[in-house]
């Protein structure tokens, strides 16, 4: 059973001068369980799907089923409500609230929740949501005391807090460096092991590697749509920390070698 | 949704911040603040004329020579030599409701004792004239009718004839010199404050009005008859009869106009309140307007704070709040901003009252309707001024939010 069913879906700008195109049409079925890469230069229309299967946007024509519900007819706070329900985001910029800590920052989707959770569970949904990203010990710190890594963790967490059906993330390593990237990757990797459904946004084909399945736009249109053997995020982890290690191992040597001439000048005199 | 979230989002977003919250509160501060003090003040020189216009004594009436503007107020007056002590004695005798009628002559001179000298005003009344007043005194005795008949050289002195020419000390069985004229003070008048028009009323020197006519101020007609009547209820009576005898004994013509103006106290306080009330409202509406220019301020910041928090925004429509959400949360912060301000202005009001009533002598008074008013005001304005900022929040693209750098 397909969880997003997208047919025939276009969207089209009009401004006063210029209509532009630019989706032109894509067919698209994600089933439970998949983690799907959607690639392509930009202006091949990759954000503007993103912002559809995420809710924010409604297509110009097309149907979008998501989960079986025909989100393309949604009003506005229906659509509100079914981002808060089934889908989390991540975004390359982490939009996390400044001067508010980790634990907030996770607790805002819950708060916008249809049903109303208690105070004291929102609480706890939150914290769980912070330790299955390894942020146990951060829950009081603010965004400007956390590394870029730790803040896309509090963003993963955010988004996984309110247990949605499909997590949408737009370029989630665009502002990390190789290990925080390998770690975040590693963390959505084992999310979808646990059985979450994962669309990604990347320009990068190294991140679109550690997913299992490619899809590739131009102007508009699905270009190629292939299954992949993935990379393991851990194993990639684990060999550059091994790497990086024999580099420190090598300059720290160099070091000590420096360091014995001084001490064999010492000797000398 | 649950209730509590918005307005707790709200009041988290307000804390986060405690800088731009202060100063966006200030201008509702100092708003509220002024209409507080002013309205204090108003109120409390109202109070304080009414407790003047109390002080003029029981059930006076005051009659002027010559004919004066309905509504003027001028106690001073003296226009016309039209009154005469005998028009004084007569009132008293021919009016049964009459209880006292006192002659008024006054003249500034100045008043010596040993080498000290100052400059007064002498004031010759009746002996009557403290009863009319309500005016006891500390301590000695007032003069007598039979000094009044004698034209005795006797004088009662205020508060600070005792301070300036006496320097505090007992001045009872001592001489005081007017133009060489000495007189026995008899009598010490207990303090009375400043009177409606600001002058000090316990500058003055008492002396029986024969005195005052023949020897002090050389003038032959009465200044004031300040005349006393018997209760409340028959002022209006004593009124017509007074004017009716007036007429008789001026000789006065069926067509021709009074030529003097009779006053109750009643009259002179509504004429006084009326001043003082409008002067509280000219007060009050200058505050009103340093009130609006808060809220001003308000919708100013916040929508300065729309646009800075764009990105907030977005990610709050992102994660699944509604633009009513949005909407509310904006107008909580915009309202919470204007209690808080109108708090603050309530405390800053009543500091700054005490301030300006302790440094310019000012009468102050509190009123908890101007308070409940210009906090219930400074919401209405958070209100006003909070919505459209907060609605253009509302409206906001979550995918154009999101991407605003």
């Amino acid at each position: 059973m397909p969880i997003i069913e997208l047919e025939e879906i276009t969207r089209i700008y009009r401004t006063s001068a210029v209509a532009v195109e630019a989706l032109k049409g894509i067919d698209l079925e994600v089933k439970e369980r998949d983690f799907l890469a959607i690639m392509g230069p930009s202006g091949s229309g990759k954000s503007t799907l993103m912002n559809i299967l995420g809710c924010l946007d409604k297509p110009t024509s097309g149907s979008y089923r998501l989960d079986e519900e025909d989100v393309s007819k949604f009003s506005r706070n229906r659509l509100a409500r079914t981002r808060n329900q089934a889908l989390g985001f991540v975004f390359q910029s982490f939009h996390l609230l400044p001067r508010t800590t980790a634990l907030e920052n996770v607790e805002l989707p819950l708060l916008y929740r249809e049903e109303g959770l208690s105070w004291k569970e929102i609480h706890r949904r939150a914290r769980e949501a912070l330790e299955s990203v390894g942020l146990g010990d951060r829950l009081d710190h603010t965004p400007n005391q956390l590394s870029g890594g730790q803040k896309q963790r509090v963003a993963v967490a955010r988004a996984l807090v309110t247990r949605p059906r499909v997590l949408l993330a737009d370029e989630p390593t665009g502002n990390l460096d190789t290990r925080t990237s390998l770690e975040i990757m590693d963390i959505v990797q084992r999310l979808n092991d646990d059985g979450l459904t994962i669309l990604m946004v990347t320009h990068e084909s190294e991140v679109a590697r550690f997913a299992e399945r490619v899809v590739t736009l131009r102007d508009g249109l699905i270009e190629s749509d292939e299954r992949t053997e993935s990379l393991s995020a851990r194993r990639e982890l684990e060999r550059w920390l091994a790497q990086a290690e024999s580099k420190a191992d090598q300059r720290t040597r160099k070091s000590a070698e420096l360091k014995e001439v001084p001490e064999a000048e010492e000797v000398a005199i | 949704m649950k209730w509590s979230a918005v307005p707790y989002v709200a009041v988290r977003a307000l804390t986060k911040n405690t800088m731009r919250t202060v100063l966006t509160a200030l201008g509702i501060i100092i708003g509220v603040g002024a209409v507080i003090t002013m309205v204090g003040l108003g109120q409390g020189a109202a109070a304080e004329v009414e407790e003047q216009v109390n002080r003029l004594g029981q059930n006076v009436v005051l009659v002027f020579p010559g004919e004066r503007q309905l509504g003027g107020v001028s106690i001073g007056g003296g226009s016309a030599n039209t009154l005469t002590v005998e028009d004084a004695l007569a009132l008293q005798e021919e009016i049964p409701e009459v209880v006292a009628a006192s002659p008024e002559v006054r003249s500034q001179r100045v008043i010596v004792h040993g080498n000290r000298n100052w400059h007064t005003r002498v004031y010759g009344q009746s002996a009557d004239y403290l009863q009319i007043r309500q005016w006891p005194l500390e301590s000695g005795e007032m003069f007598t009718h039979e000094h009044v008949g004698r034209a005795a050289l006797v004088a009662v002195v205020g508060q600070t004839i005792v301070e300036e020419l006496f320097e505090g000390a007992d001045p009872i069985g001592q001489t005081i010199r007017v133009r060489g004229l000495p007189l026995e003070v008899i009598g010490v008048l207990s303090r009375k404050g400043m009177s409606l028009m600001g002058s000090v009323q316990d500058d003055i020197v008492i002396i029986p009005y024969t005195t005052g006519f023949q020897r002090v101020s050389g003038r032959t007609h009465a200044m004031v008859i300040n005349v006393q009547v018997y209760n409340q209820e028959s002022m209006g009576i004593a009124r017509a009869k007074m004017e009716d005898l007036l007429r008789e004994r001026h000789r006065l013509a069926p067509d021709q106009p009074n030529d003097f103006t009779i006053q109750t106290q009643e009259e002179v306080a509504q004429a006084a309140t009326e001043t003082s009330r409008v002067m509280t409202w000219l007060l009050a509406s200058i505050a009103g307007i340093s009130l609006f220019v808060g809220g001003i301020g308000i919708m100013n910041v916040m929508l300065v704070s729309v646009t800075e928090r764009t990105r907030e925004v977005g990610l709050r429509l992102a994660v699944g709040a509604r633009g009513p959400d949005v909407l509310l949360q904006f107008l909580i912060e915009a309202v919470i901003l204007c209690v808080l301000g109108g708090i603050g202005g309530i405390v800053f009001g009543i500091l700054s009252t005490e301030v300006i009533a302790r440094y310019a002598g000012w009468p102050a008074l509190f009123s908890v309707e101007a308070m409940i008013v210009a906090v219930s005001v400074s919401a209405a304005v958070g209100l006003f001024f909070g919505f459209y900022p907060a609605w253009k929040a509302s409206r906001l693209d979550p995918i154009v939010a999101l991407r605003r750098e």
